[in-house]
């Protein structure tokens, strides 16, 4: 089988083997616990708890706020501290429940409990995925269950398992493929019951070979799952370029994955959703990776949603040296942080810890027009003239330039031998025009 | 932590490659045609480089100092120009000259236009055609061997149509008696600008760009398959295989497909352009060489080309991922 793959790329030093062996630590937070009730794409979830209350591991304490939107529960018991604003990684302050850990972890009635999915209707089964509060824990945070329903399910030909994991460092998808391979399976079963039409390709980079030998020993059998090895490429766990790849179809900015007959979700989610359907457990934890050349010992870890980022440090032994950037996430799309108090969400994949900043290091300097940025561009776009357009404010060209269609993945910039903030630009411009589209 | 974090937008790793690592890839390329050019013609040609490389250094160095302007010298740009200028000139140039153009190169061409990556024509070819308007005698006078003669595509221009090439290179310009084949020409041992007698030199450094990822097939190679289209079409040759050779051996076509016309600046960017600019380059040569005066016509191609680039780029902007074949991108 000649390897899947898509146009342009680059290939960052993939770091993956400071963690990539290191078995799923649980760790237990201490303390308090924070809930954000905006840890999706969509409107903010409404707190349904108040100062004083008691809660439960698994009780629902946000309530989704609108179609686009998810639920939030409690991933301990305790005491609810305050219903207040806090400050998120972005800097930015969000509406949250604050908790008070009892260190009980008493859970709710029936939480755990075995479920037999084969006997749910697909209308019982996108409740309780809607319930539980499953979003894209990729990174982008889309409300599973709105993915679950498109317009026409017949239409549906592929569910694409995402374990690209085509961000460097990360080994969070990989450790879970290689520790829970029946979860996986298990929750890709639950979506392809609801699609009857549809096959399920389990995507992987080639990077991860054992990965792939343990999907492919665990789908034996399965008729209707596949393993699609996938060449090592950044971004090819994109949502168009891993279709694209997986299934030679395209789609641009306008189009859902549902409008060529996909569903894309990630490991994490495919994990999510066996475990809200099959052991009535919402989603309440998540796999990290604890990485890069600060941290004294990197760990993949298996946390508490709402734990504070700060706690997570000394379970990578501390830091060794002295890191110059923390980032939440990969090196190519993931954020710089400023401070670690803040708390763990839904599509928290990473904390990396890393003693150089590249990018202070490397002074812009004036395009020579080398188009290494075309060549890198997974959209097929013109960077060097978008930029161009983006910094003379010309917007107009910008859009006409396609600019609108780039997703924001950081090749172009991570290839640009002038050291150019291309995707700082793309970033600026692209918030803009949709503010002025709105605005219409 | 006492400290605040380093902040910035995403991505936060970079390349290794810089700007100065691409230009210093460039000259090491450039290294096996330099070294034939100064075998092939003596020490000469070893001052007029040196001088063009140290005169656009300087001349840099210079003008962003009276312009307040951050010192870039080192990011071997103007090194390159002045190589590749030096490079296009005859060994028995004089320096003085050479000086001249170099100055003009990078402040004229270059800097006055906004320096690095913001020329819209190639910085040496743009000072070789000032020298050659200049100083027209002293740029086409070609000394191989201690005899000063006619070049083998002038001596193919001016020879008998109805003639053998091997016949008209054998009999030479008729008065020094240069005698050459096409052998002679693709190893470099026929009179010429330092730079670009040797085929074989160019070559060996135009692969270690493509290997390298420095330039891309594009540009030299619609430009030297349309040339040879070109010369077979309009040569009034015929089908000879031995006038083609000739033709794509001789004068400066190779140093300018490979070196010239790739320039990352006065190039196109998108992948179609460079398709577009490398025949509108073949043509050109083409028409230069079969029905101009001079038998060459690289250069003059070049620069015109360099030209049309934003015009070119307007026209060729990719259709992006996942349009294809979709009209006003509703």
């Amino acid at each position: 089988m000649s390897e899947a793959t898509f146009r342009g790329g680059v290939h960052p030093y993939e770091g993956k083997e400071l963690s990539k062996d290191l078995p799923i630590k649980t760790v237990m937070p201490k303390g308090e616990l924070v809930f954000s009730m905006a840890q999706h794409i969509g409107a903010p979830a409404k707190p349904i708890v108040q100062k004083g209350d008691k809660v439960l591991v698994g009780q629902k304490i946000g309530e989704a706020g609108g179609f686009i939107s998810a639920n939030i529960c409690s991933s301990v018991s305790g005491t609810v501290k305050a219903v207040e604003p806090r400050m998120m990684l972005n800097g930015s302050n969000v509406m949250c429940v604050v908790i008070e850990n009892d260190g009980k972890y008493t859970g709710i009635e029936g939480l755990g409990k075995d479920r037999d999915y084969t006997k749910l209707s697909n209308d019982e089964i996108r409740e309780i995925v809607k319930e539980a509060g499953i979003v894209g824990m990729g990174g982008a945070g889309f409300p599973t269950n709105v993915k679950l329903t498109p317009k026409d399910p017949d239409k549906i030909d592929y569910i694409l398992v995402n374990g690209a994991e085509c961000e460097p460092y990360l080994t969070s998808d990989y450790r879970q493929m290689l520790e829970c391979p029946e979860e996986i399976v298990g929750g890709l079963k639950v979506i392809l019951k609801l699609f009857d039409k549809a096959k399920g390709y389990i995507c992987i980079e080639d990077n991860k070979p054992d990965a792939i030998a343990k999907m492919k020993e665990v789908v034996r059998g399965e008729s209707r799952i596949e393993v699609k090895a996938l060449k090592t490429k950044y971004p090819q766990g994109g949502e168009r370029t891993l279709i694209s790849a997986a299934t030679g179809r395209k789609i641009y900015s306008a189009k859902l994955p549902a409008d060529a007959g996909c569903i894309v979700d990630n490991i994490a989610t495919v994990i999510a959703i066996y475990r809200a359907v099959c052991k009535s457990t919402p989603l309440i934890t998540r796999v990290m990776t604890l990485t890069g050349d600060a941290f004294k010992t990197p760990v993949n870890v298996n946390v508490r949603l709402g734990a504070s980022h700060a706690e997570l440090v000394e379970e990578g032994g501390g830091f060794s040296r002295e890191p110059a950037k923390i980032i939440s996430g990969g090196p190519m799309m993931g954020f710089a942080m400023f401070d670690l108090n803040v708390p763990i969400t839904k599509t928290s994949s990473s904390l990396l810890a890393l003693t150089k900043d590249e990018v202070a290091e490397n002074e812009p300097s004036p395009c020579i027009r080398c188009g290494r940025c075309v060549n890198a561009c997974p959209g097929n776009l013109v960077p060097q003239k978008m930029a161009q357009a983006a910094m003379n404010n010309d917007y107009d060209a910008f859009v006409k330039l396609n600019g609108m269609e780039c997703y924001e993945c950081g090749s172009c910039t991570f290839v640009c031998p002038a050291k150019r903030p291309l995707t700082q630009t793309f970033k600026q411009a692209r918030q803009y025009v949709m503010a002025q589209r709105r605005k219409k | 932590m006492s400290n605040l974090l380093n902040i910035s937008s995403s991505p936060h790793v970079r390349d290794n490659s810089s700007t100065k690592s691409i230009m210093w890839c460039v000259i090491i390329a450039l290294v096996p045609a330099s070294a034939f050019g100064i075998v092939n013609f003596g020490f000469k040609a070893l001052i007029l480089i040196a001088a063009c490389v140290a005169t656009c250094m300087l001349t840099e160095f210079v003008w962003q100092k009276a312009m307040k302007l951050p010192i870039t010298v080192n990011d071997g740009s103007a090194a390159l120009t002045g190589l590749l200028l030096a490079l296009n000139l005859s060994s028995t140039f004089p320096v003085w000259m050479a000086v001249l153009g170099s100055v003009f190169a990078i402040i004229v061409v270059k800097q006055l236009f906004g320096g690095l990556g913001q020329n819209f024509m190639n910085p040496a070819l743009g000072a070789r055609c000032f020298l050659m308007v200049s100083f027209a005698g002293k740029m086409t006078s070609f000394t191989y061997d201690g005899v000063t003669g006619a070049t083998p595509l002038a001596i193919i221009k001016n020879g008998d149509k109805a003639a053998s090439i091997a016949d008209i290179l054998a009999a030479g310009d008729g008065q020094t008696q240069v005698s050459t084949n096409v052998i002679n020409m693709f190893i470099g041992n026929i009179g010429g600008t330092i730079g670009e007698t040797s085929v074989i030199a160019i070559l060996i450094g135009a692969a270690y760009l493509l290997v390298k990822k420095i330039i891309d097939w594009k540009i030299p190679v619609c430009y030297i398959c349309t040339f040879a289209i070109f010369v077979l079409l309009f040569g009034g040759r015929g089908f000879d295989i031995t006038y083609l050779v000739a033709e794509l051996c001789g004068g400066g076509l190779m140093l300018g497909a490979f070196f010239m016309a790739t320039d990352y600046v006065t190039s196109p960017i998108t992948p179609n352009g460079q398709i577009i600019f490398g025949v509108a380059l073949g043509v050109l040569t083409g028409i230069f060489r079969i029905f101009g005066a001079s038998a060459e016509g690289v250069s003059y191609a070049i620069i015109i080309c360099n030209l049309f680039v934003p015009l070119i780029e307007k026209i060729t902007i990719p259709v992006p991922f996942g349009k294809e074949g979709i009209k006003d991108g509703k």
